[in-house]
């Protein structure tokens, strides 16, 4: 299988704290790696690196172009804030890429929004302003504003976090039915009964570097590194496993 | 449950005593503030027209025989005011736009342009209104170039329109900054150029957020087009100094305040009302 993203050794800071520390990650198609670790362990970096939103420092990043604007094309991002554009409606804020990025007429881009609208149960909600959806709504628009761009990958944020625990389930179910249709996707993520379903591979990030790789279960289930342990013990005191 | 939404809703007996308590409380608040006002407004009055010199001014003032007569002149120099704020706004939010861009674009290419464009801001925002009136209406036709009108509303025009565009510039940049960058960061990972970026996303959201701030300066803008008087338009003050002037009866300036006020108030009110909604729908903005 190709290898849709292939990261080499790549290096980020901040002023004098390094963030990624020599990173190498790749991601066959029709796979989903999911990210776990601690709130600054460099998930989100990581992913924000992938799609150039942060420049690297050190860096080996293959296939996908050097050229910033052909890398985003290709490329889908979920945030964990959702970023819904708040003086769009719905229907805009999902044409507004594919109108004015990929060229497509108003018609054509709307067409392909409606469907994707009606698939996830949002038809109704085209013509509404973001600030009348409920978050899970909100995400869920977010998530198909990516889609319709057919990204070659997915990179999905920690796109639950900022949400209540009753709309969390719509909006992964998605991301179920992504997987099942064999989207590419990396994900970072803190739900890790979420994660052990979807997940061709977990990688485990301590301080800017994955410590530990593997199968969900090996990884979630039977961890050998003591910090993976550790992370995943804290995670099942505080109830998420 | 529905028999119990459907029968007609009595408030309780507490409601009901509670209900008296509010109503007799602001029917209480009612009195002290007619009161008070009557008052403070009548102490004002009485100390007004018992002072020495009320009779004359008085007469110098409010001389409404005369004031009826100046106001053919006033109202058509309040029609140059107009036009001038007008005219002068049209120009004033394309240079005002230009410049907010220029002063938070990073291309390196533009850096001297942004460079020009804070000293541009920092020069005619700091400097007096009057000043740079005085100075482009006396200093632009000294230099006798061939082409440039020597037309005292022109000039005053662009000495109002240089200053303004400083300060609408500055409030427009306000405005592009109050932007969260995740909103710039959604629209860049979908692809859009950092020039599609600012135009169909940052943009649009800016400049809704400033449009209190903007009708505030569009008030003032009016009011300031009335120191283009110095330079000898018949505007509206003009007009009523030269009838004040004439006759040494100042009615004129208070016909001419009145017609200011008279476009002025219902403006700030008008604004006023825009930056409640503003607040109000910035409360359910929550999530962006």
């Amino acid at each position: 299988m190709a290898n849709v993203l292939e990261l080499s050794k790549i290096r980020k800071s901040f002023g004098t704290e390094l963030v990624l520390n020599d990173l190498s990650l790749s991601v066959p198609e029709h796979t989903a790696t999911v990210l776990i670790g601690a709130s600054g362990s460099g998930k989100s970096t990581l992913l924000r690196c992938i799609n150039l939103l942060e420049s690297i420092d050190g860096e080996e990043i293959s296939d996908p172009l050097i050229n910033v604007d052909e890398v985003r094309r290709k490329l889908g991002m979920v945030f964990q804030s959702f970023n819904l554009f708040p003086h769009k409606t719905v229907l805009e804020n999902i044409t507004l890429a594919p109108i004015k990025v990929q060229g497509k007429n108003k018609d054509e881009a709307t067409t392909t929004a409606l469907a994707l609208l009606k698939r996830f149960d949002l038809a109704d909600k085209a013509d509404q302003y973001p600030d009348r959806l409920s978050g899970g709504q909100q995400q869920r628009v977010a998530i198909i504003r990516s889609l319709a761009l057919n990204p070659r990958l997915l990179l999905l944020d920690e796109i639950t976090s900022a949400l209540d625990p009753v709309l969390v389930n719509e909006v992964l179910s998605i991301v179920r039915d992504l997987k099942s249709d064999g989207m590419t996707m990396v994900l970072a993520t803190h739900e890790m009964g979420f994660a052990t379903q979807v997940a061709d591979e977990v990688c485990f990030l301590e301080s800017g570097n994955i410590l530990e790789r593997g199968s969900a279960e090996d990884v979630l289930h039977a961890p050998k590194n003591p910090k993976t342990q550790e992370f995943l013990k804290r995670v099942h005191q505080a109830g998420r496993l | 449950m529905s028999e119990r939404v459907n029968s007609a809703w009595s408030p309780s007996s507490r409601e009901i005593q509670r209900r008296g308590e509010r109503k007799r409380i602001s029917r209480r608040q009612g009195i002290i503030a007619a009161v008070s006002t009557t008052v403070v407004l009548g102490t004002l009055f009485i100390i007004l027209v018992t002072s020495p010199g009320w009779e004359i001014v008085k007469t110098t003032f409010f001389d409404i025989d005369y004031g009826r007569e100046v106001f053919p002149t006033v109202i058509a120099g309040l029609w140059i005011n107009l036009q001038l704020t007008f005219i002068g706004g049209a120009a004033i939010g394309v240079i005002a736009l230009g410049l907010a861009l220029l002063r938070t674009t990073k291309s390196p290419a533009l850096t001297p342009f942004r460079f020009l464009a804070t000293a541009y801001v920092d020069i005619f925002r700091g400097a007096p209104l009057i000043l740079i009136i005085l100075l482009v209406g006396f200093g632009v036709p000294a230099l006798q170039l061939k082409g440039i009108s020597s037309n005292v509303i022109f000039l005053g025009t662009v000495a109002v329109v240089l200053t303004y565009s400083a300060y609408v510039a500055e409030v427009i940049r306000s405005g592009i900054l109050s932007i969260h960058p995740s909103q710039r960061a959604a629209a860049r990972s979908l692809g859009l150029t950092s020039g599609q970026t600012m135009r169909y996303v940052v943009l649009p959201q800016a400049i809704r957020r400033v449009v209190p701030p903007l009708l505030n300066d569009f008030v003032s803008l009016l009011k300031d087009t009335g120191l283009v008087s110095i330079l000898g338009v018949t505007d509206a003050v003009r007009a009523a100094q030269i009838n004040a002037s004439r006759t040494f009866n100042y009615t004129p300036y208070v016909v001419a305040a009145v017609l200011f006020l008279l476009i002025t108030i219902p403006m700030t009110r008008y604004t006023d009302r825009a930056i409640r909604q503003r607040t109000n729908a910035q409360s359910s903005e929550g999530a962006i």
